[in-house]
């Protein structure tokens, strides 16, 4: 805005009637004299916010003009923020806390702005961290920033903002060095002996752990150095050379067989020397044994289940199993081989998920235990036949269809087992969606353009009856074969037309209630980038939700028909999707895929969008029975000539997805803010 | 290594035209090694008439294998790298004017199946649905190729094997090959090798010492773990010899790979920088 800027009587005439402080008997020309030196649109906002925070409450509007007034010039951009967190503390906590909470902004706001150029967000670095210690051997890890920098095994934190170093890239190197050995603790075994007869030991438990983690860095040091050297290196760049008094220690936790055992030895001849405080390295990262211990103990019940489950199913062996496996889609498990497994027998025989787990059981334990790989007796493995339907939700009304439902155990189908409805999608807020195109304008635009340039594709298509150009070499041609006495071909242009894609897309969005927040917004916006982007190409498709509760209560949403246009009531409805309850998926499969036939197309595509695996509130569908359902529902799609392709947010369950879909034919994101950029890129290169 | 005889440009009819030929002829072994038992599989399905199809990731040896195999066969090679622009007349062949003649040129197919060569469609889910039509009747009991423009029936020598390679990764479903084609096919699949395997790959097509290779392998398995999660492919085979190559060069290992490696591998900033750490923590 190049307009001039507002004076203060102006100002204080349009507070007056945003506020009505006439009638309150207040006066705004305080707050007026000090925004008069604003810019003018600074101006503008405070006035615009005032009126916001009024229609809420005179008081909050007041407040909010007045102390704008003080702090708005230091705010600048932030105003929008600053406000807005207040009108939260508001919502939640009245008055009081608004003002608590918008002068806590501000100064935190000037302390961020004191803080020096060279600092690192945890936010900057996350990305590249995640994938960094994704390629890394091990299991998943999630990461997330927290006031410290620890880990429990499967998550990891660490600090919000790093500046110990003295520019950006060592802050930068610094937070690599903490998650590689926050890393390395769960991937050499820093948990796997109780350390807590030593800890115990001494008096101040901080300086024990203090300790215990300064040696366990030195051995894991030593771990990281044999497969990555430079890592190490990098490593023992930033912490200097160890104190004299500590070189034997570190040369002794530096040996190749050394473990955790060694540290704590090392702790125990320290105990009897006396004990002075440990030395403070940045890049050390605080132990937290106790909470470590908790969850690697679920963990190995859980995953022993899992291994002991897998052996099960091996061991029951039914050998009428690999009935026409399509290639593409590995078998679950090595069916039919393998009767009494032998101790520590090769994993490669496991199916993935097993095999996973049992590489972690291998780390959190060094081998597998015997007993685990002994088929528990009957009863290990017994899925519930028949479904308890106590809780589920009563239907009264006639189902719009039934549909047969694959048992894997009985290799044969269940008869009309799964009730379908076609349940009316719920509108939502269509201002929802204005919402989201105004923040991803520019992503759209720019998906646009490439999408664009996918249709406009206007490859010239040689050969023709007839066109715009004369196709040279089929004159030639032509000629050749006239001389020659057979007869010329009579297709001699060229003709450039935009080439018919024939094309229709079915998206299947995951209603269920895991989805709930983060997971359904990013969907909301991923389908509603989707639609702006697909407008533009011209395919025909649908949007369907599905969700449900039991077999007798599949539903599928109607959010967009082939038919429906993308007009406001179909962004009503995208808008209107939420989290419902499960993920009987098989059946929602066949549905759509139904539907998707009907469509009169060369090219027909399933594209499912989820955040985990089949499951349903029973235990039966959950695990491999869903898991084989859908894959049977995927197989009979394909044999119709439907591709399938599935997106998923879930990093840590993916493992079941090349059986689902095949190694090529599906994408995990693991972080659902990167959904909606995400998929138009995948969309264009599915159909491109 | 490879030497091109020009093959005889004579037919019965003695105006066959064939000017580049597109047969090569092997001299010396091409390096190959093996990872399973894919030699035996390709050499009795030649020995049977039956065509092959090579499934695998880019860089991970499908074309060195093939050139391998015709060497070992002593069969000539005609290699045909498909495109979307791909006619069935650039396969089978054409008739030119020369002068106020007309001459006819047998396409690449035509020659290998005269010849009794190998013919290699390369990725050949790219050529145009209405040209891979055109090797059907090659690739079951028929074994022929009719010329229409001609009207000729050529049948093939039991020496003309047809071979042809795709990669099953990230794909346009609008790319599919069709199960019709598909099932013609002796299928071998390919990975990438076991680490031992490809660092001796490595070292020996790169011209580094065997340290260096593992590394270079060991970077290699890392990147593949990215996989879904940034990268549409980690890298192949070719990507950590060509690495290799720049470090025998002289380059050093951190901007050899960059090089070689992450910046072909990846144009988003997160992946390319984790890229860059991985490449660190390995040398
Ligand atoms: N088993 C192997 N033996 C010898 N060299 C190999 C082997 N595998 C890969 N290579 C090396 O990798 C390089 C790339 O292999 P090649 O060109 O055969 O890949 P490709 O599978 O045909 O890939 P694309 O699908 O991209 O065509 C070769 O030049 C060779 O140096
Ligand atoms: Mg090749």
């Amino acid at each position: 805005m190049s307009e001039r800027k507002l004076f203060a009587h102006e100002l204080e005439a349009r507070l007056d009637e945003l506020l009505l402080l006439s009638l309150r008997q207040r006066s705004a020309a305080e707050p007026a004299a000090l925004l008069e030196a604003l810019p003018r649109e600074l101006q503008e906002r405070v006035l615009h916010w005032a009126g916001v925070a009024a229609q809420t409450s005179d008081d909050l509007g007041w407040l909010i003009a007045s102390l704008a007034a003080t702090q708005a010039a230091g705010l600048g951009a932030q105003l929008d923020d600053w406000v807005r967190a207040g009108l939260d503390a508001y919502d939640r906590s009245g008055l009081a806390a608004t003002r608590k909470a918008l002068n806590e902004f501000t100064e935190a706001s000037k302390a961020s702005a004191l803080r020096s150029q060279d600092s690192v967000a945890f936010g900057a670095i996350e990305g590249r961290l995640s994938r960094f210690l994704h390629a890394l051997d091990g299991r998943a890890l999630r990461l997330v920033s927290g006031p410290k920098a620890w880990t429990d095994t499967e998550t990891l934190w660490l600090p919000e903002r790093l500046d110990a170093a003295a520019d950006a890239a060592g802050n930068r190197r610094l937070y690599k060095a903490m998650a590689a050995l926050l890393w390395a603790q769960t991937r050499f075994g820093s948990f796997n002996v109780d350390p807590e007869p030593e800890l115990e030991q001494w008096p101040d438990r901080e300086r024990a752990l203090a300790w215990f983690a300064v040696f366990e860095a030195m051995r894991l040091e030593a771990c990281i150095a044999v497969e990555l050297p430079g890592l190490a290196l990098e490593i023992a760049g930033l912490r200097g050379p160890w104190p004299a008094e500590l070189a034997a220690a570190a040369a002794k936790l530096a040996e190749p067989d050394a473990t955790v055992a060694d540290s704590l030895a090392c702790m125990a001849a320290l105990r009897e020397i006396g004990v002075s405080p440990a030395p403070t390295l940045p890049h050390i990262g605080a132990l937290d044994p106790v909470a470590a211990r908790r969850v690697r103990a679920a963990r190995i019940t859980r995953e022993l289940a899992i291994v002991r489950r897998a052996l099960n199913v091996i061991a029951a062996a039914d050998t009428k199993a690999g009935a026409a496996e399509n290639s593409d889609y590995p078998p679950l498990a090595a069916e039919g081989e393998m009767q009494v497994p032998d101790p520590q027998a090769d994993l490669l025989a496991l199916p993935p998920a097993a095999r996973e787990a049992a590489k972690s059981l291998m780390q959190d334990l060094g081998e597998i235990p015997p007993e685990a790989l002994h088929p528990a007796g009957p009863g290990a493995w017994q899925p519930v036949d028949g479904i308890n339907e106590s809780g589920a939700v009563s239907v009264t009304t006639q189902p719009d269809a039934f549909y047969d439902e694959w048992d894997y155990r009985r290799a044969s189908w269940r008869h009309d087992w799964c009730h379908l409805y076609e349940m009316e999608a719920r509108a939502g807020d269509p201002e929802w969606v204005d919402e989201v195109r105004t923040r991803h304008a520019h992503l759209i635009r720019s998906i646009r353009r490439r999408f664009e340039a996918l249709r406009g594709e206007d490859k010239p298509l040689k050969r023709q009856f007839d066109g715009e150009e004369i196709d040279l070499d089929a004159q030639v041609e032509a000629r050749a074969d006239r001389k020659s006495g057979s007869e010329p071909s009579p297709r001699l242009f060229i003709h450039r037309r935009r080439i018919e894609r024939s094309l229709a897309v079915m998206f299947m969005v995951d209603m269920s209630g895991s989805t709930k927040g983060w997971v359904n917004d990013a969907e909301r916006e991923s389908l509603v980038l989707l639609c702006e982007a697909i407008e533009a190409l011209g395919d025909s498709y649908a949007i369907y939700g599905f969700s449900g509760w039991t077999r007798t209560h599949c539903d599928i949403y109607p959010v967009k028909r082939f038919s429906d246009r993308y007009d406001t009531a179909t962004r009503s409805r995208i808008a209107g999707i939420e989290a419902k309850d499960y993920t009987r998926m098989g059946v929602a499969v066949r549905h759509l895929s139904g539907l998707l036939m009907r469509q009169n197309t060369r090219h027909k595509l399933l594209v499912t969008l989820s955040d985990g695996r089949p499951d349903d509130f029973s235990d039966e569908y959950r695990g491999r029975y869903g898991i084989e359902d859908t894959r049977h529902a995927l197989l009979e799609a394909r044999e119709k000539g439907i591709r399938s392709y599935c997106v998923t947010i879930d990093r840590h369950g993916a493992d079941y997805l090349p059986q689902l879909y095949g190694p090529a034919h599906y994408s995990v994101i693991d972080d659902a803010k990167k959904l909606p950029q995400k998929i138009a890129e995948i969309y264009r290169k599915l159909t491109g | 290594m490879n030497t091109a005889k020009p093959a005889s440009g004579t037919d019965v009819r003695g105006d066959v035209h064939t000017p580049a030929t597109p047969l090569v002829y092997l001299a010396s072994e091409p390096y190959y090694h093996a990872t399973g038992d894919e030699l035996d599989v390709f050499e009795a399905a030649a020995k049977s008439c039956l065509p092959v199809m090579l499934k695998g990731p880019t860089g991970c040896g499908k074309t060195r294998f093939v050139e391998h195999m015709a060497w070992r066969l002593k069969r000539p090679l005609v290699t045909v790298a498909c495109h979307d622009d791909l006619t069935t007349a650039d396969l089978v062949g054409r008739y030119l004017i020369v002068g106020d003649e007309t001459v006819w040129m047998d396409g690449p197919l035509t020659a290998a199946v005269r010849a009794g060569a190998i013919c290699y469609l390369d990725e050949i889910v790219e050529a145009r649905k209405d040209t891979t039509v055109v090797i059907h009747p090659l690739t079951d009991s028929r074994r022929a190729l009719p010329v229409e423009k001609r009207g000729e029936y050529i049948e093939a020598p039991p020496d003309f094997m047809l071979v042809i390679s795709y990669n099953p990764g990230y794909q346009s479903v609008l790319k599919e090959m069709k199960p019709s084609t598909r099932q013609r096919f002796v299928a071998l699949d390919f990975d990438y090798p076991e680490a031992d395997t490809e660092a001796r790959i490595v070292a020996h097509e790169g011209g580094v010492d065997d340290t260096t290779a593992q590394k270079l392998v060991k970077l290699g398995g890392l990147t593949r773990k990215l996989k879904g999660a940034g990268l549409d492919e980690g890298a192949g085979t070719r990507l950590l010899v060509h690495a290799a190559q720049l470090i025998a060069r002289g380059m050093t290992p951190a901007i050899a790979c960059t090089a070689a490696i992450a910046r072909p591998l990846a144009d988003e900033t997160d992946t390319r920088d984790a890229l860059d750490d991985l490449i660190a923590a390995v040398f």
